[in-house]
């Protein structure tokens, strides 16, 4: 962790006197850093996770889950974390073990309690959606700094505060978005809005967090996040509760093994 | 239960008074029979029959202890052989540091390919459950399991045998001949024999993955030995073609003690997935080895909507003669599934296995969707196209004395194509 935080805190010291010359790049990649540092050194924690999928006419579905997560200490590595579906019920009991990774394609297997096999996940699909909802693959993974590259556009008044207007440009080729442009607050990096572009250039998603709480008086995380699909008419609500951090979960707790009694 | 071993130390597992967890599966089904059964005792169009499948699961110690209770009950309409029940999972899982203990009645599944499972050796196939061969009996077990950087090693102590599930005289599909109640045991110990078994896997974080195994002990896949004629038999078949009425030959299943060794491997790039499993068999006849290779392939986003096209390959190949006991003995599959992706999780999959030997083919698709949050539909329809007649008892031996190979190919389990379709509801 000390090993990754250094240079992080180094760039930023040393980008401080030179700020008037940045380039709009440096800016942007300078905001998404500090967003990034200022979530990091959790160690480990674990939330439940709701979702209303809202139909074009009003009709809704609910899905519950289970998360838990490690954060990364090596070189290059990314968090670990475990997905627990409680509902629907046909897919009760299914779990999901991710191994992400700073710059290269994560490594994902999911476990079919019915035939008690693992499977891994080989598909690229990044864009296709996560349990029918409106986040896609990509939307649901770590947000890993490395895996973009960044526009400062400008500031902008968001509700009581101010905020960085920043865009970012997927790096993956299989990414379904040309860009994001995220509404990140000055006072504590906190991203309240994110506009998805498709590849066609035109607006796809918006989403929008609310409902911050702070924990381990340092880590501020959304209680409610809402993605509005501007083409379809279709929107998600994902419903954050009962996080907890400093949980007490090592390496142990994310291999095969673990993922077969994940229930 | 014959398993002292295994209820003894279920006994010692120490008792908490935490919140016990109720679940399970219940679930209908219908099918429907396209052709005529070549068989008297089976001759009806539809079926139908109902499973329950609860769930009682309890954890305590932070989740270091687990319980788990699984019973199965099947009841169905025609098949005497398809109404039965069993105890899938009755175990408690005890979670060290670095380690696990598995004791108790539970089902394993070792493989990564589609097609065949070869290295799959631990549990019993409830064959007259499910044609498809997925459905297991559960199977006593002492399970230790190691977790290291240099990968996970499982070793399995597995007293006491279960015999392979077939249907009944009434039942369809069914075997040519009925399957006899008195199995037969190259062991002495015959269901009662210790079993043991060793598996060691490992990931490498270049898409790699590896797994090696052996089994030691009874093989789960019998050998099916068609009954001796009697003189009288064996006179009235010569004499008129026919075997005599009241002559009721069977199907023994022989047990063998096998040693067995097998290979998984996986290699995933760029959405690739590279499968292989392969196994070398000793103790049935001569040593043989069997291979099924293959890949899957995943098309996302499909004529630019969210639905997914997914293609399987695989060859799946054998170099034993024995006929009766593999009925693939050269075989391509070729599986594609379509995901949507939407909100009822609509998926279709459906297959083709080629016997390239025998030019016959099995087809399958299965389609299922879910209604609310606690009900599932699927659509199930399996085809098979032989060109040979399905084979009465007296075909059988008559084709046996005029020394032509019976060849059954997938007959077995041919002349019996339906369309199946099945309601489960999670509570």
């Amino acid at each position: 962790m000390n090993v990754r935080l250094l240079p992080a805190v180094l760039f930023i010291s040393l980008a401080a006197p030179t700020v008037l010359a940045q380039s709009p790049e440096e800016k942007g990649l300078q905001i998404a850093r500090e967003a990034d540092n200022r979530g990091e050194g959790f160690g480990d924690f674990q939330a439940d996770m709701k979702m209303v999928l809202i139909s074009k006419s009003g009709q809704t579905s609910e899905r519950e889950l289970r998360v838990k997560t490690l954060e990364g200490t090596g070189e290059g590595e990314g968090d670990k974390s475990l997905t627990i579906f409680d509902t629907p019920r046909d897919v009760r009991g299914t779990a999901m073990l991710t191994f992400s990774y700073k710059t290269r394609d994560d490594d994902q297997w999911l476990y079919l309690p019915a035939l008690r096999r693992v499977k891994t996940i080989a598909s690229r699909n990044k864009s296709g959606p996560f349990m029918g909802s409106e986040f896609s693959f990509e939307d649901m993974r770590g947000q890993e700094v490395e895996k973009y590259t960044y526009e400062y556009l400008r500031d902008e008044p968001c509700g009581e505060l101010t905020c960085f207007v920043v865009a970012r440009y997927p790096q993956d080729e299989d990414s379904g978005y040309i860009r994001q442009v995220s509404w990140i607050d000055q006072q504590e990096y906190r991203t309240w809005k994110v506009d998805y572009y498709d590849r066609k250039e035109s607006l796809l998603k918006t989403l929008k967090a609310s409902d911050f709480s702070q924990y381990q008086d340092k880590y501020w995380q959304p209680g409610k996040m809402s993605m509005v699909n501007h083409q379809t008419g279709k929107s998600t609500d994902l419903f954050w509760s009962n996080y907890r951090y400093d949980t007490g979960l090592d390496g142990a707790d994310f291999n095969k093994n673990s993922l077969k009694r994940a229930r | 239960m014959k398993n002292g071993l295994v209820m003894a130390s279920l006994l010692t597992m120490p008792l908490a008074s935490f919140a016990w967890e109720f679940r399970g599966e219940v679930g209908l089904e219908g099918r429907y029979f396209t052709q005529e059964s070549p068989y008297p005792e089976s001759d009806y169009s539809t079926n139908g029959s109902a499973y329950l499948k609860p769930e009682i699961l309890h954890e305590w110690n932070n989740r270091d202890d687990l319980f788990t209770f699984i019973p199965y009950a099947r009841v169905d309409e025609h098949d005497t052989e398809r109404t039965h029940w069993d105890i899938r999972e009755l175990s408690w899982i005890h979670v060290g540091s670095g380690w696990e203990s598995r004791v108790g009645i539970r089902k394993v599944f070792w493989g990564v390919t589609e097609g065949r499972h070869l290295v799959d050796v631990i549990n019993q196939t409830d064959l007259v459950d499910q044609v498809d061969g997925e459905e297991k009996l559960g199977q006593p077990m002492i399970n230790l399991s190691t977790v290291r950087n240099w990968g996970i090693v499982d070793v399995f102590i597995l007293p006491g045998f279960r015999e392979r599930t077939y249907a009944g005289e009434d039942g369809r599909p069914r075997t040519p001949l009925p399957i006899s109640d008195n199995a037969h045991y190259e062991s002495s110990q015959e269901n009662q024999r210790v079993d043991f078994a060793i598996r060691y896997q490992q990931y490498f974080d270049n898409g790699l993955e590896l797994a090696l195994s052996h089994f030691s002990g009874t093989s789960r896949e019998p050998l099916l030995v068609p009954d001796a004629l009697t003189m009288a038999e064996l006179s009235a078949l010569i004499a008129t073609g026919q075997l005599p009425a009241g002559s009721n030959p069977e199907f023994t299943p022989l047990y063998n003690i096998i040693d067995q060794t097998g290979l998984e491997l996986q290699y995933l790039n760029s959405g690739w997935l590279w499968k292989l499993e392969a196994i070398s068999r000793s103790g049935q006849g001569e040593r043989f080895s069997a291979v099924d290779g293959g890949f899957e392939y995943t098309q996302v986003g499909l004529f630019d909507t969210s639905a997914d096209l997914g293609w399987i390959v695989e060859y799946i190949w054998e170099d034993r003669d024995d006929i009766l006991a593999s009925p693939m003995a050269s075989d391509l599959l070729l599986g594609t599934r379509f995901t949507f992706n939407d909100v009822a999780s609509t998926e279709i999959l459906a297959g083709v296995i080629y016997d390239t030997e025998e030019e016959e083919k099995a087809f399958s698709v299965e389609s299922s969707r879910r209604i609310g949050n606690s009900l599932k539909v699927s659509l199930e329809a399996r085809f098979y196209t032989d060109t040979e007649k399905p084979q009465s008892a007296t075909q059988l031996y008559r084709d046996a004395l005029r020394n032509v190979n019976s060849n059954p190919g997938l007959s077995p389990i041919s002349r019996s194509d339906f369309i199946q379709a099945e309601l489960v509801y999670y509570f």
